[in-house]
């Protein structure tokens, strides 16, 4: 009878961490300022909160005997923290990168079933019909405003390490890339003049890969270049090098075929006409997208499977993190075993005692949450770094740690600390008081 | 090992507390089982068979390809044993996410990468038929293909002479990869260059080839061969670059990112935590029994074989625990692989992994005993058992 107990116990005890995850993970920060303002009316206001309030207060006076202890939860919960906030840091930036390289006011086309811009190729005639379609934006002289490009590799070596190749993306842009892409700033040095063999550089590209500083020459298929500016936008293109489309095509033997063509939409609107049109023309044979869905697609695949490994890697590290604040927090109330015993025998009941164990582990977890979030925030916030992207070159992106993740990292640590306390805080108050006293 | 008993002992004295270390250590190897398993699977540097074999491709980018007329002039360089060519060919299987690695390649490919083992009347029906394809084992499977099958195979980059995009091929062989094969050479589909030639809507693609592979007479002979072709196209429009696989490889795998380092970052963290839990725990147990040990002494054990017994008890609950974890390991990293499709392919947990999760499962345990095992060392016996 007594196992049954004990099974069923145990069982009612799973349930209720189940539900209480399910809920943490479901609830706003709202919530839990709610949540945490209910806990301090109930200890401020009732006698069992006051009660608490006091074994608390003992509790949290006493931790520091418990150094070496304590700070095992604290360290191991920062480090759970710290490396699920570095891991959804990444595939954010990734994401976030490409997702701001497009917009809704321009469409690019491409081959069909093509994916991405290096597998297409459109002849000149083609480009043609895309540029004279309906819904591009003409300028003043009535010409469309859209850019023919061309996307070539170029291996390039990556700063510090003379030895590495990476492929570097070098686009050729038409004159109204300008207009197109209205983000990109020329920070330094100047923009390259068609035909004369200069190129430009994105900032990202420039701080990844050695040997394209202004002013520096670089041989790209047989062809002596020059680097003459650097540009910024803040998104995928800025892993890119750019010069005229007409020079990057003769260089590389494309003759006056392009890969894709951006356009300025008349209004967001306007793309739904442009894609009918493409698509019902005999003569084309061609995939169009606003240039949002374009990049945004180009960061499912990576993000899907960064987010996928940071969370694995999490809650693995979550379990091992969740044993150890078992482990001490049941050390820990075995050393105030007697101390805990004595004030339940001079009245305080089961609840104040439960909840302070508990708030004790949570504010342990919370310390290490602020201190594994914060950490990678210091560290991460902001670094770059790169990898192979759709077109089988590099994209340069930043780690973006933003308050959203800093508060899941919380979230997560909140959510240890309570499972870690929980048992050892029952096992508190479950004890008889005459065995809790005679121990030790 | 006379004392085994009596560390058994000490370690289950608490059970709970040793269960739960138990799990934390547990959880630790199974991530380093994971992360390893992912590390080897980018890094396929240090396959003993391709070491004489050099990979020839445009110095400019590895999209330029390479004109079909530098076979012969390779083939007349001493060293060179033959040259064969592949060329990329972009290849996806009814879906965009089903990405299919395919090459088209020279007819004397699968003789120098004879680590593709295929059977011989299967590689007859290769060479005599037009279409025909070869694809390796753990492809097969993954799409349910079988020999004699006709699937269509689209390319993202090379339509057909008739405008069609998607081009029909034969499985007419199934090869396994030989023990000690490159991570993910399971994984491929090959077919003939002549075809692709044929029905490519590119005619030019007939005089050219996407890169070389060049199989030497002996390993030793790499650098002077390399040499001797990027020599062949110095100063032209299209000169070349030729490396070794391993190093063509390597470069490859670093332009995806340092997984070394992320997977060597994650490793750090998750080890110093658990050297601390674990020292944290040791440093409790052996607090408490200041009277057993004590009392041990006082009977005759030496101060050593009381220092040798804590240490070994350290050291037998990191085993215990990471024998676990790497075990569990090799249980989950096949479901992952399988999961994800093919898109992650992990190795399964070779005998590398296990040698170092056991070196590190033996220096965490003495680290995390040492302090412990020291002052059991030094414990005075009046003191201690006097409870001061």
């Amino acid at each position: 009878m007594n196992a049954l107990k004990k099974f069923g116990f145990g069982l009612l005890m799973l349930l209720i961490v189940a539900a209480f995850l399910a809920l943490w993970i479901a609830l706003p920060w709202q919530g839990v300022v709610a949540l945490g303002v209910v806990l301090a009316l109930w200890m401020a206001l009732t006698r069992r909160g006051r009660q608490t309030w006091q074994v608390t207060r003992v509790g949290l006076a006493t931790v520091t005997q418990r150094l070496g202890s304590s700070s095992v939860v604290v360290v191991g919960i920062a480090g759970v923290v710290g490396v699920l906030v570095a891991m959804l840091a990444m595939s954010d930036g990734f994401a976030e990168t490409l997702r701001s390289t497009g917009n809704d006011r321009t469409a690019i086309v491409l081959r069909g079933g093509s994916q991405a811009e290096l597998n297409s190729i459109l002849d000149r005639d083609s480009a043609n019909i895309v540029m004279q379609a309906p819904g591009v934006k003409k300028d003043a002289q009535g010409k469309p405003i859209a850019s023919g490009e061309l996307v070539v590799v170029a291996n390039l070596p990556r700063r510090g390490d003379p030895n590495s190749d990476s492929n570097v993306p070098i686009r050729g842009v038409s004159d109204d890339v300008w207009k197109l892409r209205d983000q990109v700033k020329i920070v330094e040095g100047r923009t390259f003049r068609p035909g004369l063999g200069e190129i430009i550089v994105g900032k990202g590209a420039k701080a990844q890969f050695e040997g394209i500083d202004v002013g520096k020459t670089l041989r790209l298929a047989g062809q002596t270049w020059t680097v003459v500016g650097v540009f910024e936008s803040h998104d995928a293109l800025e892993s890119e090098l750019w010069a005229d489309t007409q020079s990057v095509a003769s260089a590389y033997r494309r003759g006056s075929s392009v890969q894709s063509v951006t356009v300025l939409l008349d209004s967001p609107k306007a793309f739904d006409t442009l894609k009918a049109s493409l698509v019902a023309d005999p003569r084309l044979k061609v995939d169009v997208s606003t240039t949002q869905d374009y990049f945004s697609k180009q960061s499912e695949g990576l993000t899907k499977v960064l987010r996928a490994v940071g969370i694995t890697v999490g809650v693995i590290m979550a379990i091992g993190a969740i044993f150890g604040a078992l482990n001490t927090m049941f050390a820990a109330i075995q050393a105030r075993a007697r101390e805990i015993a004595t004030l339940r025998a001079i009245g305080f009941r089961g609840v104040p005692v439960v909840v302070s164990v508990m708030l004790e582990t949570m504010m342990l977890a919370l310390l290490g949450g602020l201190i594994g979030a914060g950490v990678v925030w210091l560290v991460f916030n902001g670094y770059s770094t790169s990898t192979l992207g759709a077109n089988f070159s590099q994209v340069v992106f930043r780690f973006h740690v933003s308050g959203a993740l800093l508060w899941t990292g919380i979230k997560w640590a909140l959510a240890i600390g309570f499972i870690g306390g929980l048992f050892p805080a029952l096992r508190a108050a479950r004890v008889p008081v005459t065995t809790a006293l005679r121990e030790l | 090992m006379k004392y085994m008993h009596l560390i058994w002992a000490a370690l289950f004295r608490r059970k709970s507390r040793t269960f739960l270390t138990l799990v934390s250590i547990l959880a630790a190897f199974l991530l380093f089982g994971m992360l390893d398993a992912t590390r080897a699977a980018f890094d396929s540097g240090d396959s003993v068979i391709g070491v004489d074999r050099l990979i020839t491709t445009s110095r400019y980018s590895i999209i330029q390809s390479l004109p079909a007329s530098l076979q012969t002039r390779m083939e007349a360089i001493p060293g060179v044993k033959s040259v064969g060519y592949a060329n990329w060919f972009g290849g996806i299987y009814q879906d965009p996410k089903n990405f299919v690695l395919s090459f088209a390649v020279s007819d004397n490919y699968l003789d120098i990468y004879h680590e593709m083992e295929l059977p011989a009347e299967q590689r007859k029906a290769y060479e005599t038929t037009r279409t025909g394809a070869i694809v390796g084992d753990a492809l097969a499977k993954r799409f349910g293909w079988k020999v004699g099958d006709k699937i269509p195979l689209q390319s993202t980059i090379f339509p057909q002479r008739n405008g069609d995009k998607t081009w029909p091929f034969d499985i007419v062989g199934i090869y396994t990869p030989a023990k000690g094969a490159a991570n993910g050479t399971d994984q491929q589909f090959f077919f003939h260059h002549k075809y692709f030639e044929d029905a490519n809507a590119f005619h030019s693609i007939g005089t050219t080839v996407g890169w070389y592979v060049v199989k030497l007479t002996s390993a030793d002979k790499a650098d002077s061969v390399a040499k001797a072709i990027d020599a062949l196209s110095a100063n032209s429009d299209h000169e070349t670059k030729t490396q070794t696989e391993q190093a063509f490889n390597a470069s490859f795998a670093k332009q995806l990112g340092d997984i070394g380092l992320i997977v060597s970052a994650i490793m750090g963290a998750v080890f110093f935590t658990l050297i601390l839990l674990t020292g944290n725990t040791m440093a409790q147990a052996v607090r408490e029994r200041t009277n057993e040990l004590a009392v041990l002494k006082t009977i005759g054990f030496s101060s050593q074989s009381v220092l040798g017994m804590v240490l070994a008890e350290g050291v037998l609950l990191l085993v215990l625990g990471g024998v676990l974890g790497l075990a569990l390991a090799g249980v989950v990293v096949p479901i992952v692989a399988k999961g994800s499709g093919g898109m992650l392919n992990l190795p399964p947990i070779g005998a590398s992994t296990w040698i170092l999760g056991l070196m590190l499962m033996v220096v965490i345990g003495a680290l995390v005993g040492a302090l412990p095992a020291i002052r059991a060392m030094r414990l005075n016996i009046v003191d201690a058992l006097a409870g001061r």
